[in-house]
């Protein structure tokens, strides 16, 4: 078994690292509680960093899911939050795989090139959370196209993206023949449909600042030419782009877990309390080291479940696991670096109370650990639906 | 690499970006694993690199350096040679001095600034109390000062794209330097020994016990310095 590290992701990490310095803490702390990264978002995209994973025949560098997710790791690893645009890396998979080549030369080119915003991705809805097929959003045909009518919640980024790829259903749930048929996927152009009138966006504030929302569709015109796929498929469509967001989420906890574990061993060494570094205590030192040997755990299950993305094989619990031990290890870590910190942690100067909030997140999205829980149950181990 | 390359490479893309038709080259003498740092200049925009790297160059001093990167330069006659005004390690600020030398051209070091026209360098040249304008014909020697630029970073497309550009290792022996000029054998000077500098018996050491602000005040006032 091979553990080397291809000399392509160090300097992908130089790279990403050399962009995030000139994004340090500070810059972070003034945008609290609620303003947008925009320089940052910025600096990413006009660098390519974030059409990673477009294909070179669309104006992308190609790279490989696991380089994609160095990018986001090391974004994370350096202090700086990923959750502000990272789905601008993978929302556009789906157009990739299931899109027409109408649609995909017309929007990945834009996309790679940074002038088209595709972050925003409307699935969930305020009844139906994780239980996905009961969403209530409706799609209805019209002349030339679709009205979509419904809600959407939890729609992060969607003030600060021109596409939204969404989730609607385009035949009722008592009328077809598995709960999972009858949705579809749908491309909306936002800035048409909120110069329409058609689109409400309301910003929710939260713990962290992560730029989400809620959406209200009331008969938002969607043509044709952006139904994605074939209508009814949508819900697998959404599915199949999981794995690598799966990956991807699993980088970015493993860069955060870095960022504390690195932060918390520097100041244990330093601080020095009843004359020596508190370091020198087991009780400062074993959960920082315990925090770092489960974020290397989880960094080899991203690995592997990144590699096996690569392969083609299947990799639905490989992904899941990558991202349920990478949001509890970095929540670890998280914890250790407080303690450690004491007080100064809670003080906001030492960044440690940010990335402690950003990193809670993880384990309830984007996608809940105890769904993941039941995931591996259920459809790995075979034990009945636990939900 | 040098963060005064990163400003030369800057300078340098940036009169290409001007001029159009021009070839940015990128010059060193070093093991192999130096072409990992050349690469960097290369994603952030250079053409080509060229590396040096022999056994026979370890261990060279300025002299053997500038007899080796001299060949190199006088095998590529560029119009415009451009080096950071300093190395991180060694501080030394002389090489480009050295180098102009060896090629018998002008140089011109500490540029804040730097236009091509008409065959010459117009350089704003930094100094201690202001700045000096220079003009030098090409082809010439430009040191430039870190204040010249804000360098840019590689772009991911500049990483994955300076793989494919060409990168040269050549020896001292394509390059016509003979062994007795590099390494060792072509050096003037030898180090003997390195020390820290010696402590100075004066100094005080303020620790912050809660107290700290008050000496130091006491201090300066002692010194009439507040």
């Amino acid at each position: 078994m091979d553990f080397t590290i291809p000399e392509e992701l160090d300097e992908i990490r130089a790279g990403v690292r050399e962009l995030c310095d000139r994004f340090p803490g500070e810059y972070w702390r003034e945008l609290e509680p609620d303003r947008y990264p925009e320089e940052f978002v910025k600096a990413l995209t006009n660098d390519g960093w974030l059409s990673a994973l477009i294909p070179e025949e669309y104006g992308g560098p190609g790279l490989t899911i696991t380089a994609a997710s160095v990018i986001m790791e090391e974004i994370n690893a350096s202090g700086c939050n990923s959750g502000a645009c990272h789905a601008q890396m993978y929302t556009m998979g789906t157009i990739l795989r299931h899109g027409s080549d109408e649609q995909k030369e017309r929007l990945l080119p834009k996309i790679a090139a940074g002038e088209l915003r595709l972050q925003a991705f409307g699935v969930t809805e305020p009844t139906a959370g994780s239980d996905t097929t009961q969403i209530q959003t409706t799609a209805t045909p019209t002349d030339g196209g679709y009205l979509i009518q419904g809600q959407k919640i939890w729609t992060s980024r969607a003030l600060h993206s021109d596409l939204m790829l969404l989730l609607a259903r385009t035949t009722p749930a008592d009328q077809v023949e598995k709960k999972t048929l009858g949705l579809s996927t749908f491309i909306v152009d936002m800035k048409q449909a909120l110069e329409a009138g058609n689109m409400t966006i309301r910003p929710i504030k939260t713990l962290m600042n992560h730029a989400t929302t809620e959406i209200f569709l009331d008969d938002v015109f969607v043509p044709t030419e952006n139904l994605v796929g074939d209508e009814g498929k949508g819900f697998r469509y959404i599915l199949d782009g999981m794995n690598a967001e799966r990956v991807l989420i699993a980088a970015e906890c493993i860069g955060d877990g870095t960022w504390f574990i690195d932060k918390a061993a520097a100041y244990a060494s330093e601080r020095e309390v009843f004359g020596r570094p508190i370091g020198a205590n087991q009780g400062i030192q074993f959960p920082i080291a315990e925090a770092h040997t489960a974020i290397e755990a989880a960094n080899l299950m991203r690995y592997k479940a990144a590699w096996l993305f690569e392969q083609g094989l299947p990799c639905g619990a490989e992904a899941n696991m990558a991202k349920y031990l990478g949001a509890e290890a970095s929540w670890q870590a998280a914890n250790a670096c407080l303690d450690t910190h004491g007080g100064f942690g809670f003080a906001e100067e030492y960044d440690v109370e940010r990335k402690f909030r950003e990193t809670r997140l993880y384990k309830v999205a984007p996608v809940s650990n105890n769904l993941i829980l039941a995931y591996v149950g259920q459809h790995v181990l075979g034990m009945p639906r636990s939900y | 690499m040098n963060q005064g390359d990163t400003n030369a490479i800057e300078a340098a893309l940036r009169l290409k970006e001007a001029a159009g038709d021009c070839e940015v080259v990128l010059v060193s003498m070093g093991p192999d694993d130096a072409i990992n740092s050349l690469r960097k200049g290369l994603a952030m925009g250079a053409d080509r690199a060229t590396l040096v790297s022999d056994t026979g160059a370890a261990g060279s001093d300025i002299v053997g350096t500038t007899n080796v990167l001299a060949a190199v330069l006088t095998h590529e006659t560029p119009d415009l040679i451009l080096f950071g005004q300093q190395s991180a390690d060694s501080d030394g600020a002389v090489l480009w001095a050295a180098v102009a030398d060896r090629l018998r051209q002008p140089v011109i070091s500490q540029a804040t600034s730097l236009d091509l026209s008409e065959g010459k360098a117009t350089v704003k040249r930094q100094t201690e109390y202001g700045y000096d304008v220079i003009e030098a014909p090409l082809p010439c020697v430009i040191a430039v000062s870190d204040g010249i630029n804000e360098p840019r970073y590689p772009s991911l497309k500049g990483i994955m794209g300076a793989k494919k550009k060409p990168q040269a290792i050549v020896t001292l022996e394509s390059l016509g330097v003979g062994a007795e000029q590099a390494g060792t054998a072509g050096s003037r000077t030898e180090v003997k020994s390195l020390n820290d500098p010696p402590a100075r018996g004066d100094s005080q050491l303020i620790e912050g016990d809660g107290e700290a602000a008050a000496r130091v005040l006491a201090f300066l006032n002692e010194k009439k310095l507040t």
